[in-house]
């Protein structure tokens, strides 16, 4: 589904991918971590066409396609999706008619008419109980004045309206109490099919608990160091990052 | 030295056509309105075309415009072949107002007649109130509009001739909307001269729609006037939709006073015209009064919107909230000067202000300045004004859910301006209001959908 290959990337003039390799199927669900400053969140924004990231070199394709000639809302509607780390407030741009835009120009794109007035507010309500999210917020304008968990919540009714074939959640378990990282989990694994993949990027290893991942990377200074099974997520909670720095020969 | 030559000469061209013209000018008009002109003029030509040295004109220099220009201006009613109402015709669908049609500045009595009103309601043209009510307009004409501190408002005094004037007698509720027209139709370019008095009484309700719209592509200046008086408990919502074309000059001048307990709401829309002047000044004369006063303007090209406001809190206990947004695109300029008096005596005054722009261009401009001045420490007062761009990385969050880059924008600037739009009170309104301003933002035509006339082009 994803193919990165030797993927190098700066952010004003700083090289921070250097030389990225990684591979994602159907049905799999990839944890990415490593230490802060170590290019997660740059890879993240990469993939979904933050403009603010420069690509220097390397290839990523998409389902067969060519995913950096695209521009971000194309990404999308082939099927990419970002949880951001820290969602934007976006005063007067009300939750009805921010999703409504977006899941008809998804719609439009795969050549399918925009859905009635109807037909949307039933999936809404389908989708928000799915993910648990209360039924004021999607009444306000997009996340403003949402608490720090709300917004996490609302990424993933985000996902789970606009249903994406690879799913980013960038750092989604941060500022979340227990509670609502069940919430967050809980709706992250619903929305999973064979026919869909995750990336998880996060620190801790406490979210890998509620999403098991098949397979962990750590990236370290740009570049994937490490890539093993679930179990490497407790040895790294253990020794921390500098047992791999010390494989390094650092 | 040049230009204190030309201001000279254009102030004594000014004053040749007011000279030339007098007899036409003061015929059939009564002695309260023809007595105010001479004294306006001596006012004009102390204070001069408006210009930059103008510390209330800073950011509207009219010298040039009124260098520039030979218009024709019209002492009479232009005779039109084709009935305007066949030209003209504003129906938003299940949106019923009373229409009053002003045709060049003049009261078009054509489409007045057989009209309905509540009992009492006085709808004509200033021309014949002066004659058929003249106590009342002896009573409030020139009374809040000053000749002798603003330039626009003594030329507008000299050469004032017709308008609309309107009277709501106490206790009368008019539910459906007045709307009144200006349309600027003429084969030659033209300067308008217009001026309005409207009373409304105590316990009054009314709803008021300006629609400032050009027919011709002709330049036009305009000189808007309006007096407008209102009772004690009264609730007016008036609305002014600007949208003339690119080469008209329209100034306006809206002069308010609040009695006690009466509630007012205005609210400015400015889509298209050249350059746009709005001074609005709203007197707070008597306890509990409340005005929101709101504007939104768009501008694009070379366009010029300047809104410059004056809220004095005259007695205890008013309140004043101000909101103004500007859009600005290309190289286009704005300006918003937001004046608050609060007298010595008026203590519990809650008075608000705020402007926020959005520059989509480098090339385009907008200045804002504050001037609050409060003359007793028992008030509550804020200001604030912003200048900033679209949110980038609102931009870029709206696009990671599948919606491009064009709509994204349109989004984040209709958000922009929604805030404005949501103080239109009367709902088909601020629907036709929504729709207009979107199709402007989107660069398309932005007349009502239905309506016969082309005003863009």
């Amino acid at each position: 589904m994803l193919v990165i290959k030797d993927l190098y990337a700066k952010v004003e003039g700083k090289d921070i991918l250097k030389g990225i390799n990684l591979t994602v199927n159907a049905g799999e669900i990839h944890a990415i971590m490593g230490p802060n400053g170590s290019g997660k969140s740059t890879l993240a924004n990469v993939l979904v066409g933050n403009t603010n990231f420069e690509v220097t070199h390397g290839s990523v394709t998409f389902n067969g396609k060519d995913l950096l000639a695209m521009s971000a809302d194309v990404r999308a509607k082939e099927g990419l999706f970002l949880s951001f780390q820290y969602p934007v407030e976006i005063p007067g741009v009300s939750m009805v008619n921010f999703l409504k835009t977006a899941v008809n120009e998804h719609r439009k794109y795969r050549d399918q008419p925009p859905l009635s007035a109807g037909d949307f507010l039933k999936l809404m309500r389908e989708k928000k109980a799915m993910v648990q999210i209360d039924s004021q917020l999607t009444n306000r304008s997009v996340n403003e004045g949402f608490s720090g968990g709300e917004k996490k919540k609302n990424e993933i009714f985000q996902m789970a309206m606009l249903e994406p074939t690879l799913a980013i959640l960038d750092e989604t378990d941060s500022g979340l109490d227990i509670d609502a990282l069940r919430i967050v989990s809980n709706g992250v694994n619903l929305l999973k099919t064979p026919n869909n993949a995750t990336i998880l990027v996060t620190h801790y290893q406490r979210l890998l608990d509620y999403i098991v991942p098949d397979f962990i990377h750590v990236l370290y200074e740009g570049r994937i160091v490490k890539s093993a099974g679930k179990e490497l997520a407790l040895e790294l909670e253990e020794k921390g990052y500098d047992w791999i720095k010390k494989e390094l020969g650092e | 030295m040049a230009e204190i030559i030309d201001k000279i000469t254009t102030v004594r061209r000014i004053g040749e056509i007011y000279a030339d013209n007098l007899a036409k000018i003061g015929e059939g008009m009564s002695e309260t309105v023809n007595n105010a002109r001479q004294p306006a003029f001596r006012a004009f030509q102390r204070m001069g075309i408006p210009g930059f040295k103008n510390e209330n004109y800073k950011y509207t220099d009219l010298t040039r415009l009124f260098e520039n220009e030979n218009f024709r201006r019209s002492f009479e009613p232009d005779q039109f072949e084709v009935s305007l109402k066949d030209v003209f015709s504003c129906d938003v669908p299940e949106f019923d107002t009373h229409l009053i049609l002003v045709v060049n500045g003049w009261f078009d009595d054509s489409n007045n007649q057989g009209k309905s009103y509540p009992e009492g309601v006085i709808i004509k043209s200033l021309r014949k109130a002066v004659i058929e009510n003249r106590d009342l307009v002896e009573k409030y004409y020139g009374k809040l509009a000053n000749a002798e501190s603003d330039p626009l408002t003594a030329l507008n005094t000299v050469f004032a001739q017709d308008g609309v004037f309107i009277y709501i007698p106490d206790n009368t509720h008019i539910t459906k909307p007045l709307q009144l027209i200006n349309i600027l139709r003429s084969e030659d370019d033209l300067y308008v001269t217009q001026r309005n008095l409207i009373i409304a009484g105590k316990n009054t309700q009314a709803k008021i729609m300006f629609c400032d719209h050009t027919l011709l592509p002709q330049n036009f200046i305009v000189n808007n006037l309006t007096e407008f008086e209102i009772g004690e408990d009264a609730v007016i919502d008036i609305y002014s939709i600007q949208n003339q074309h690119n080469k008209t000059a329209n100034l306006t001048g809206l002069y308010i006073r609040q009695q006690r307990n009466s509630q007012l709401v205005t609210n400015a829309i400015s889509l298209h015209g050249g350059i746009i002047r709005n001074n609005l000044s709203v007197l707070l004369d008597g306890e509990h009064a409340e005005a929101k006063i709101c504007g939104l303007a768009l501008s694009d090209k070379n366009q010029h919107v300047d809104n410059y406001t004056f809220i004095e809190h005259h007695k205890p206990k008013c309140r004043s909230n101000q909101l103004y947004k500007n859009i600005l695109d290309d190289s286009s300029t704005g300006g918003f000067t937001g004046r608050i008096h609060v007298a010595p005596h008026a203590i519990k005054t809650e008075a608000y202000q705020r402007n926020n722009n959005v520059l989509l261009t480098n090339a385009a401009k907008m200045n804002t300045k504050p001037q609050l001045v409060i003359d007793n420490d028992d008030v509550k007062c804020s200001h604030g004004a912003t200048v900033g761009r679209i949110d980038e990385e609102a931009l870029f969050y709206l696009q990671t859910r599948g919606i491009n880059e064009k709509e994204a924008r349109l989004m984040l600037m209709f958000a922009f301006a929604h805030e404005v739009l949501a103080e239109v009170k009367v709902d088909q309104l601020r629907v036709m209001i929504d729709k207009l301003v979107n199709k402007r933002l989107r660069g398309e035509v932005s007349k009502c959908h239905s309506c016969a006339m082309d005003c863009i082009r």
